[in-house]
Order: structure tokens, then C-alpha cells, then sequence
């Protein structure tokens, strides 16, 4: 498992991210990527078809902490002009966003 | 020479004010006086450019609000004017690490990204601190979106400087709570933890900083990293405030599924109640990690700088003076995991989080002409992204997509067991250790200077090697403050416990500062607070 990200992993990565880097910023990232693989790779030690079970939360979340479950019910938000007013581009209420291109699902 | 209310305890602050000595407008006063006095120029998004007095100054706090805190001192005032309940924080002055979101502020993450976005509602855990009383001063700068652990990665410059040496980072990424407190330009500061966030920065400051139990405090409001791992918390000038401050922000809250439902103790009581017959551990694993050699960047087994150690055993004589039993050679031999498995399960939890940004619903756009929506978002993140969250985000892609997942995610989930198996083991009742807390460095060194590790994303994160495996876990830790190396910079110590027993954490902490009231360090002052009335 001795991986590496190369440029073509990378560009990749960029494109799920949705991001768009320049040069610079790209030849930073990269590298400091592969340093932090360096340090990852430590987990090989770690045999995943052991019998060790994983954990997604360090404290148990049991039904004593746990709060129980309620109604779903709607409550409105007092203030809805206050959070369409962070909308960069807002257009009879409705959020502007630039064309969806058609695409093709496979 | 009197003490400035500045530099009071916000206990002592709060009965002071609930008995009419001071009126809160005068507390606040007094700590927009000190703000002004140690502050130097506000940290901005414009391209920056280092002046001379830059490397002076304090620098934490993104966003005043002063006109917020003063409506809340007239309340505190008025209320005590006519006898009624001013609230367990009256007119305490407090700062919020500016990822938390205050309604009507600017919350900004310290990022570009969110620079412009005002929110709508606020905080959990900041609306009890207001409605106890505390006065509300303003946003402190943080790494951007908390990445980081020295501040300087935040879209807002000048970075903030270290109290206690201006040209050395406060640690991170709670470094704008952390200084803001240490330079007294509010009592007390709310914060978060995700691998070391308020413990590490705390020990920089010499301040108290508490990560409390995941889910302990509610982080409805928090703008979120990690969310298996962050965690809000107290950050104070001592014990019995940080105490205060946990009393009044924890609990459920019906906005947080993951805020435990479980009662909150009354910190604050029997909280002197020593720890004679205390079973407090020190383990090797904490002395001698495995580290990046800083010239050669390979990882190797090293020790922590040894004037931290010896705070940490300094400390352990002065305990078991005060009666407690300490258990040496305990192991923790899964500690060297935390930052590996850190790398990988907080990037995939990040990388889902930062999703969110899109430049639509609200944040930075990108104000040029695009064909179509992809390409405004990937502008949008382009440019309104720093480089932190980006190499973040691009981390959490790599290891959670599926043609490259090399078994790592599950690798960090299985070794996160690990990690918490070392902590049940020591603290089992029934077992061989019977723990009730362990101590332990805060940090592997003390305050580094402004950019002498900044770049180097590896280095940066092992600055969170001693505090991250609490995270994993789960469970309290606390760092208090112990004393200087040879360059008069702060050392932390931690003390790390039981879920949801910050209770004993916080006595072991107040025990330990009786317990060396009287030492020569206690009465060291910060650099920027010297010469000042």
C-alpha cells in the first residue's frame, strides 16, 4: 500500500472537491497530501479483518444520554428574510443560480 | 498596586456586581479600555502586509461588539438596581471564538468563504452565556474553519500574537480565546476542541481551558468540522471560572440531538474538595512520543521538551502532597494513533461538512461571469477557500472515495477503538489501575514563533499529539497552567477523566493551583499587560 497521490489522483480529487486551485496552490497541496499520507500510513499496523469493532462516536451514545425521539413537527422560523438575505442573488424570492447544463445519466 | 477589573476573576466579578460594588457598564468599560491598550490593528481579509508594531499587539478580535455588550451591562444593571437575579455571570465580560454564530453579528469562520454572512440565530451555548448575565465583547480570531493549531492560517491578518511574546503564535485554533483571555480583554471565552483546539492554545496562553465530554455542551449554532470530535468549551483565566463558565453552558438542549440529556452538576460546589485518596496516573506514553524530527521531517521517537516534563512531575509531588495517590507507568499504548487516525476521520467529516459552501445559499460568490453552475462553484470554493480547508477537504476526498480507499477510513475507525480501549482500561473500577484521571503535558513544546511552522501541515498538526486522544475517546480533559520554560513562555498540564465527570477534573485542577498558590510563577505577568496602569 505504498500509494502516492500523482498529479492524475490529484486532479481528480480536485474535481470531486469542486474546487479550482492555481499552480501555486496546487504544487503546495500536493505535496503536503503526500506528507500527511506518510504519517497515515501508521493504520497498515492495523488488520481490518481482525475482530476489533469501530467506532464513530468515543463516548457511547446510549439511551441514558441519548434524548428521546419526539414529533416531528414544523415550527416556522420567525425571521425567513433574515436567512434569504445572505443569498448572494436572490430573484422574487427565488435563489439565482446560473444554467444546469443536461446531462446524460449512465 | 489595586487589581485592574480587568484582570478579575469573573467570579469574583459576578458577586461583586450582583452586590453593587461595580456596575457592569463599569467592568465593560474597563475592558474596552484594555482591548484598545493591547489589541494594535484589527485583523482584516486585505492582502498583509507586516507593520512594525505588528509582533506587539494581540490582534484576536475579528468583530467588536460593544454596543451588544453594553445593552447587556444596563440589563445586568438595571436588574440589580431593582433586586432581582442578575444571573451567575453578571456583567462578566466574554469573547466567542468566531465559529460560533451570534444572530445579527458577522460569523466568519475566519474565512473568506463566510466573511459576509451575517446569521440569523444564535448559538446555544452563547445565548445561555447572555442570559446568565456575561457580556457578549465580540468575535475572536481562529485558524480558518479551526484548522489549524496556531491561528495563522485564518483569512484575517495580522495573526494574533501570544500574550506572553507577541512574535509566537497563541497556539490554535482557539488562539483568539486563548490570547483574548491571557491579555484580559475579557474574562472568559467560549471555544472548541476537536483534536486539542481549547486545551492546546490554553496551555500556550497560560490559561485554563477545558474540552468537556462529547456531547456535554450543545453545538447547535457551532459552524462544524469534525462532527464525531468538536466539542465547545470554557476557556478562563482559572479553575473555579472555567467551572462557572461549564455550569452555565452544558447541558441538553432540543436543538442538538447529540447534547447528552444527563443533569449538570453544580461545578462550582465542592469544588475545593481536594483529591486526598485520588488515584491520578502518569504514563511514559505522554513523555515519549513519536514526533517529526523538525529538520528532517521523518517521524521519530523523541521526548517532549523536557522542561514540560518537568512541570508535569512538579506537579504529580505537589498532588500527592495534597493527598493524592499517583500511579506511574500506566499505558496508553495506542496514544501514537491519534494523529493518523485524526488525519483521516476528521478530513472525511470535514470534506462532508465544507460541502455546504456552494456560493448560492449564502457566503462568497464569485462576482464574475460563469457558463454554468459547476463553474460557479468551483470558483466560488476556489477563491473563497484558504489553503487549510482545501488541503482538508482534498484529504477527506482521497480517503473516503472509493477507488483509492485503501481500507484507511476503516483502519481509523478500528484504531479509534484502540484508542478509547486504553482509557477504559485505566479507568475501569474493577481493574488493575482504577484511575480517576490521568496527567499529562498539554504539549509536546512550548509557543513556537509566528511561521516558523506554518506551511508544514504535518509538523502543525503533532502540536496536537497529547490532546487529540481525548478527542477520540471522548472524554474531559482540562489544561491548567504550570509554570514557564527558559524563554518565560507558558506550560500546560493536562488532566485528562471520566465521561462526563468533568467534576473531577476540575477539583484535581483546583486542588493543584492550592497547592502551588504560593510559587514564585504565579505572579508573572504577561509581556503585553507590563507598563500598563
Amino acid at each position: 500500500m505504498a500509494d502516492e497521490i500523482t498529479q492524475e489522483i490529484f486532479q481528480h480529487l480536485v474535481d470531486l472537491a469542486a474546487l479550482e486551485l492555481d499552480a501555486e496552490e496546487a504544487e503546495y497541496l500536493l505535496k503536503e497530501l503526500n506528507g500527511q499520507l506518510k504519517a497515515v500510513r501508521e493504520l497498515e499496523a492495523i488488520d481490518v479483518d481482525s475482530n476489533i469493532e469501530t467506532t464513530s462516536h468515543g463516548v457511547p451514545y446510549t439511551e441514558k444520554i441519548r434524548p428521546a425521539l419526539r414529533e416531528d413537527r414544523i415550527e416556522a422560523f420567525g425571521n425567513p428574510e433574515a436567512i434569504m438575505e445572505q443569498a448572494p442573488d436572490v430573484e422574487d424570492n427565488y435563489l439565482v443560480v446560473p444554467v444546469i447544463p443536461h446531462t446524460e445519466l449512465e | 498596586m489595586k487589581q485592574s477589573l480587568s484582570d478579575m476573576p469573573a467570579h469574583v466579578l459576578a458577586r461583586a456586581i450582583r452586590n453593587g460594588e461595580y456596575s457592569a457598564e463599569e467592568v465593560l468599560d474597563a475592558a474596552i479600555n484594555r482591548i484598545r491598550a493591547v489589541e494594535g490593528r484589527q485583523p482584516s481579509l486585505e492582502q498583509y502586509e507586516l507593520q512594525p508594531d505588528d509582533r506587539d499587539k494581540v490582534h484576536a478580535f475579528i468583530t467588536l461588539t460593544e454596543e451588544r455588550a453594553r445593552k447587556q451591562a444596563q440589563k445586568v444593571d438595571r436588574k440589580v438596581a431593582e433586586g432581582k437575579d442578575p444571573g451567575k455571570l453578571a456583567g462578566v465580560p466574554f469573547s466567542v471564538k468566531d465559529i460560533f454564530c451570534v444572530q445579527d453579528t458577522p460569523s466568519t469562520a475566519a474565512s473568506r468563504i463566510l466573511a459576509n454572512f451575517s446569521s440569523p440565530y444564535t448559538a446555544t451555548p452563547v445565548q445561555r452565556l447572555e442570559t446568565a448575565g456575561g457580556l457578549n465583547v465580540g468575535k475572536v480570531n481562529l485558524d480558518e474553519f479551526t484548522y489549524g493549531s496556531s491561528n495563522e492560517s485564518s483569512a484575517f491578518q495580522p495573526p494574533v500574537g501570544n500574550p506572553w511574546d507577541p512574535s509566537r503564535v497563541p497556539g490554535g485554533s482557539s488562539g483568539g480565546s486563548a490570547a483574548s483571555v491571557a491579555a484580559g480583554e475579557c474574562a472568559l471565552s467560549l471555544g472548541t476542541d476537536t483534536a486539542g483546539s481549547i486545551r492546546q492554545p490554553a496551555g500556550f496562553c497560560g490559561v485554563v481551558g477545558m474540552k468537556p465530554t462529547y456531547g456535554r455542551v450543545s453545538r447547535y449554532g457551532l459552524i462544524a468540522f469534525a462532527s464525531s470530535l468538536d466539542c465547545p468549551g470554557p476557556v478562563a483565566r482559572d479553575v473555579t471560572d472555567a467551572a462557572l463558565m461549564l455550569e452555565v453552558i452544558a447541558g441538553a438542549d432540543r436543538h442538538d440531538a447529540t447534547a447528552a440529556v444527563l443533569d449538570v452538576p453544580e461545578y462550582t460546589a465542592g469544588l475545593e474538595r481536594g483529591v486526598k485518596g485520588k488515584r491520578i496516573g502518569l504514563s511514559d506514553d505522554y513523555f515519549m512520543v513519536k514526533y517529526p524530527d523538525p529538520e528532517t521531517g521523518e517521524l521519530v521517537e523523541q521526548p517532549i521538551q523536557p522542561e514540560i516534563r518537568e512541570r508535569v512531575l512538579h506537579a504529580a509531588d505537589r498532588l500527592a502532597d495534597a493527598g493524592a495517590e499517583i500511579v506511574e507507568q500506566i499505558p496508553m499504548p495506542h496514544t501514537h494513533y491519534g494523529i493518523p487516525v485524526y488525519f483521516v476521520i476528521s478530513r472525511v467529516e470535514a470534506a462532508s461538512n465544507l460541502h455546504r459552501y456552494d456560493g448560492v445559499k449564502y457566503g462568497y460568490r464569485h462576482p464574475g461571469q460563469v457558463e454554468e453552475l459547476a463553474e460557479l462553484y468551483r470558483k466560488s470554493r476556489g477563491e473563497g477557500f484558504g489553503l487549510q480547508p482545501k488541503l482538508r477537504i482534498l484529504m477527506g476526498m482521497y480517503v473516503s472515495a472509493a477507488q483509492y480507499e485503501k481500507n484507511y477510513y476503516q483502519q481509523a475507525l478500528r484504531a479509534r477503538t484502540l484508542i478509547r480501549s486504553d482509557f477504559d482500561k485505566i479507568y475501569d473500577p474493577e481493574g488493575e489501575y482504577r484511575l480517576d484521571c490521568l496527567l499529562t503535558a498539554t504539549t509536546p513544546t512550548t509557543a513556537f514563533e509566528i511561521g516558523q511552522v506554518y506551511g508544514d501541515s504535518v509538523l502543525m498538526q503533532y502540536a496536537d499529539l497529547l490532546t487529540v486522544p481525548a478527542n477520540h475517546a471522548g472524554i474531559p480533559g482540562i489544561s491548567v497552567p504550570a509554570g514557564f520554560d527558559s524563554n518565560g513562555l507558558p506550560i500546560g498540564i493536562q488532566f485528562l477523566g471520566h465521561d462526563f465527570d468533568e467534576q473531577t477534573l476540575l477539583q484535581t485542577g483546583r486542588a493543584f493551583e492550592l497547592a502551588t498558590e504560593n510559587e514564585d510563577w504565579r505572579q508573572v505577568k504577561p509581556a503585553v499587560l507590563r507598563g500598563l496602569s
